[in-house]
């Protein structure tokens, strides 16, 4: 008898245990991720605007010439949940960019600047452009990268955070291909693209690599979860709101129930 | 006055084809009930059933399950109106659901996470099953539905999967539909003709879309047989033991009614936490990178669901035997009621055929681990060991136990079972069972 | 005796009011998305506005952009259209409506160019007023849109549109 209860636990234990362990044969090196804290992790996660803002400078300044985002337009810049750029922010930042549209009355693409309905300008016009100018390698689109790696924004961060100086003698790296800590295989083929200073923060923020890290990785959560604060307060009061109802069914139940139990 | 001779000796039976009327209902409720009975057929299958009093929680499955196949079709049909089934802009289109649709991503998470609980539900629901003998006489050909019902859920979960055109969605679906190149002489025709081109591409993601609601409409219909087969057989109880008289019984409504209520809500309160705080916890981050015919990730892997028959697969080095194993491991379910000959419905009653199933129960676990696990070294010995098992489950074990095993003694009605568990004098499950 | 069992378990209390309305609160909640899902979404409701730049239309002539997916006639009135939008009697008028209530700027005609009868979109510079000419089933409108002649029943809607500095119109 006592063996059976072994194995009732033994198979929970199983059970448990393959749920947590499908994502570990994913990563190749079993390095642990940085992880700092993100206010946007937990129950009641919420994005910070300021740092919002600070990432998509970062994002436009460091990463857009090589990195499209075209799954996002202009106007999510000013939507709830984001970085929550005023109205005229957002028409100014479409304005500076040039989109071609067309065909006009006369047949012909033509040029125009951007207008918030319009998507994210790409760097290049397709993979194969952005691979002949990136010496074969494909910078990925980032409007989903986020959550297309395992570890999440955590990844992201520790990639941007891994580059090292010294590389162990037993590691071979090829032209053009760099040593990074944490990311999956160590070998990337982007150059370390944050050092401190980088970018000039015009809310005068210190612009650390650790802070611009923490500033984009911040910045391509949202895009690839703009709805995450909805999500986030729509779940607590849904949790809530069936916690009760459970509750309150459950009693019914057991009100019901009184009327049979005594019989037998 | 003169009779037509040639009908005088000749006489007709009268037909009454009307059968209008018997409604125990008055108003327009009886108007209707008289037209068409399915008002007294509702309170007579769902409020006035009687059903053993004895029904656990691991009962509340069915309920469940339906709960859950109505809402993924209806998340299915919100998410359909906004879905573009072509290779170019499935991926986006998806995007678009979860960034530009009003409560997009709602649905959409809700959907996705619905079949991964889908799955949860009926694989408990099996447990049941295999646990109580609810697969035995007279309920053999519920359990054959439902094995049926099983394999149109695990063809309408794959191609569903491959809906959202992400790299795992491109290549699982490769690597499944390439299977049926193992099927000797016709096989490489067979794939080209699921494909409708010479690779996985548009085609194939077309008519995969219009499959995939096709075969969701038609689990419906054999639910529907299912819950009609029920309601002939009786539902099973923990003690094995047909109910005898109304002491072993209890009325649908508002007994079991209220039971499956609290179990769907349950179900539900866990299914929204995970849904709303980790949406994508069962899912697999590649399928977030577009499909690329060109690149194919390190490590394909199916949705959880399918991973321990997966490693079923990888265990048989030949191909053709690989898909022939896969598939028996789940036809070999149906053979259960004829291979476990035991007069003795209930695992409570059987100690040695209880450990077995705990032992094919942790098997199956140690199967998803290893199909989630590269297909070398020691998983792919684990693996060919669980397989091993998985068979000798069926055709050693069942009809060997059911030949040697003595069962416990047994009460002699369900309600005798309630005083024995009262008493203390039994073990049940009593993780799903507070019955006290 | 059958009616009391009834009455028993169908007795509403309390709890079972209070959860019930409780559990309708949730489905009302759940069936929400389901319906609202439908509404435009965000992406089509950012095309809601369009600005039109309309500095290089010249006096007497006509721009069509597409609104909303419907053709939009923005018109720059001669002197003598204008007068002639002015003069009509509205007795003669099937709609009655001033001209001056159609138009921000009196040079410049606003309407959505969709014929009010059936959903044609009108010709311009046909038709017996000077305005549109719709071929479908004969309807004629003047130069304020205005429906004259023919079975349309209302004149050509004029959209909600404002100035946007001088050579700009936003429409919607």
């Amino acid at each position: 008898m006592k063996f059976s209860i072994i194995k009732k636990y033994s198979v929970l234990l199983i059970f448990v245990f393959s749920f947590f362990s499908h994502s570990s044969f994913a990563k190749e090196s079993h390095v642990e991720l940085l992880k700092p804290k993100w206010t946007f992790d937990g129950f009641f996660g919420k994005f910070d605007r300021a740092s919002l803002q600070r990432g998509y400078q970062v994002y436009t300044e460091v990463c857009a010439s090589c990195h499209s985002m075209s799954l996002l337009s202009y106007r999510n810049l000013g939507e709830p949940g984001g970085p929550e750029f005023t109205e005229a922010e957002v028409k100014a930042i479409a304005s500076k960019i040039e989109v071609q549209d067309g065909p006009n009355a006369e047949g012909e693409m033509f040029v125009r600047p951007g207008k918030p309905s319009d998507r994210f300008k790409k760097p290049y016009p397709n993979e194969n452009a952005s691979r002949t100018a990136n010496g074969g390698a494909y910078p990925p689109d980032m409007s989903v990268l986020v959550k297309a790696r395992p570890g999440e924004s955590n990844y992201i961060y520790s990639v941007l955070m891994g580059y090292e100086e010294k590389v162990s003698e037993h590691i071979k790296l090829e032209d053009g291909v760099y040593y990074n800590k944490y990311m999956s295989g160590n070998k990337i083929r982007m150059s370390k693209p944050l050092s401190e200073g980088t970018v000039n923060y015009t809310d005068g923020t210190k612009s650390s690599q650790e802070q611009m890290a923490k500033d984009v990785v911040h910045f391509l959560t949202w895009a690839a979860e703009p709805h995450l604060e909805a999500r986030k307060k729509i779940g607590f009061k849904a949790v809530i709101y069936l916690l009760i109802l459970t509750i309150l069914v459950y009693f019914i139940k057991k009100k019901i129930w009184l009327r049979v139990e005594p019989k037998v | 006055m003169s009779d037509d001779t040639s009908k005088s000796k000749e006489s007709f039976e009268p037909v009454h084809t009307n059968k209008t009327g018997g409604s125990p209902f008055t108003g327009v409720v009886g108007w209707i009930d008289d037209r068409l009975p399915i008002i007294r057929m509702f309170k007579h299958e769902y409020l006035d059933f009687q059903v053993p009093r004895s029904l656990s929680y691991f009962w509340s499955f069915g309920g469940i399950l339906t709960i859950c196949l109505i809402l993924l079709i209806i998340t299915g049909l919100s998410l359909g109106m906004h879905y573009k089934p072509d290779a170019k802009y499935a991926f986006e289109s998806v995007e678009k659901i979860m960034r530009d649709v009003n409560f997009g991503w709602l649905i959409r998470y809700a959907h996705m996470n619905l079949s991964s609980f889908f799955f949860i539900a009926v694989y408990l629901h099996i447990f049941r099953s295999l646990y109580y003998g609810s697969y035995k006489n007279p309920r053999e050909l519920m359990w054959l539905i439902g094995i049926f019902i099983f394999f149109l859920m695990m063809a309408t979960a794959f191609l569903g999967y491959t809906l959202p055109w992400g790299q795992m969605s491109y290549w699982g679906a490769t690597v499944i539909t390439n299977l049926f190149s193992a099927i000797p002489l016709v096989g490489e025709s067979v794939v080209t003709w699921l494909w409708g081109d010479y690779a996985l591409g548009d085609a194939a993601l077309n008519r995969f879309y219009v499959l995939h609601w096709l075969i969701a409409f038609l689990i419906v219909g054999v639910v529907a047989f299912h819950v009609i087969a029920l309601h002939i057989v009786g539902s099973n109880n923990p003690s094995g033991i047909e109910p005898k008289d109304t002491r072993d019984t209890v009325s649908f409504s508002p007994f079991t009614t209220s039971k499956d209520l609290v179990a769907m809500l349950v179900f539900l309160l866990i299914f929204v936490a995970v849904m709303m705080y980790a949406p994508n916890y069962m899912g697999h981050p590649d399928n977030y990178i577009p499909a690329n015919p060109m690149v194919t990730p390190a490590h394909i892997v199916p949705e959880w669901y399918f991973l321990p028959f997966y490693a079923i697969l990888r265990s048989v080095p030949d191909k053709l035997m690989g898909v022939v194993a896969m598939i028996s491991s789940i036809a070999a379910l149906g053979l259960l009621p004829w291979l476990d000959f035991s007069k003795v419905r209930s695992s409570v009653f059987r100690p040695i055929w209880k450990q077995c199933i705990f032992l094919f129960v942790l098997d199956f676990f140690v199967l998803m681990y290893i199909g989630g696990a590269p297909a070398e070294g020691i998983y792919l010995i684990i693996g060919r060991i669980g397989t091993a098992f998985w068979f000798a489950f069926f055709f050693i074990l069942a009809p060997l136990v059911s030949l040697i095993e003595k069962p416990l003694p047994m009460p002699q009605s369900i309600h005798e079972f309630e005083e024995w568990k009262k008493q203390g004098k039994l073990k049940t499950i009593k993780l799903f069972n507070k019955n006290k | 005796m059958s009616e009391n069992k009834k009455d028993k378990s169908t007795r509403r209390d309390f709890l079972t009011t209070v959860t019930a309305t409780v559990g309708a609160v949730g489905v009302g909640a759940g069936v929400l998305p389901i319906i609202t899902h439908m509404n435009p979404d965000s992406s089509v409701k950012a095309l809601a506005s369009i600005e039109v730049d309309i500095s290089k239309v010249k006096e007497g002539q006509e721009m069509t952009v597409l609104w909303r997916g419907k053709p939009v006639f923005i018109k720059r009135r001669t002197k003598e259209e204008i007068s002639k939008a002015q003069q009509v009697n509205m007795k003669d008028l099937i709609d009655p409506e001033e001209d001056k209530k159609r138009v921000k700027k009196e040079e410049w005609l606003v309407v959505v160019g969709v014929c009010t009868h059936l959903g044609c979109v009108p010709i311009a510079g046909k038709g017996d007023f000077n305005g549109w000419f719709c071929p479908c089933h004969g309807s004629h409108y003047d130069t304020s849109g205005r429906i004259r002649k023919g079975p349309a029943p209302t004149n050509l809607e004029v959209p909600q549109y404002e100035f946007v500095g001088s050579d700009k119109i936003k429409i919607g």
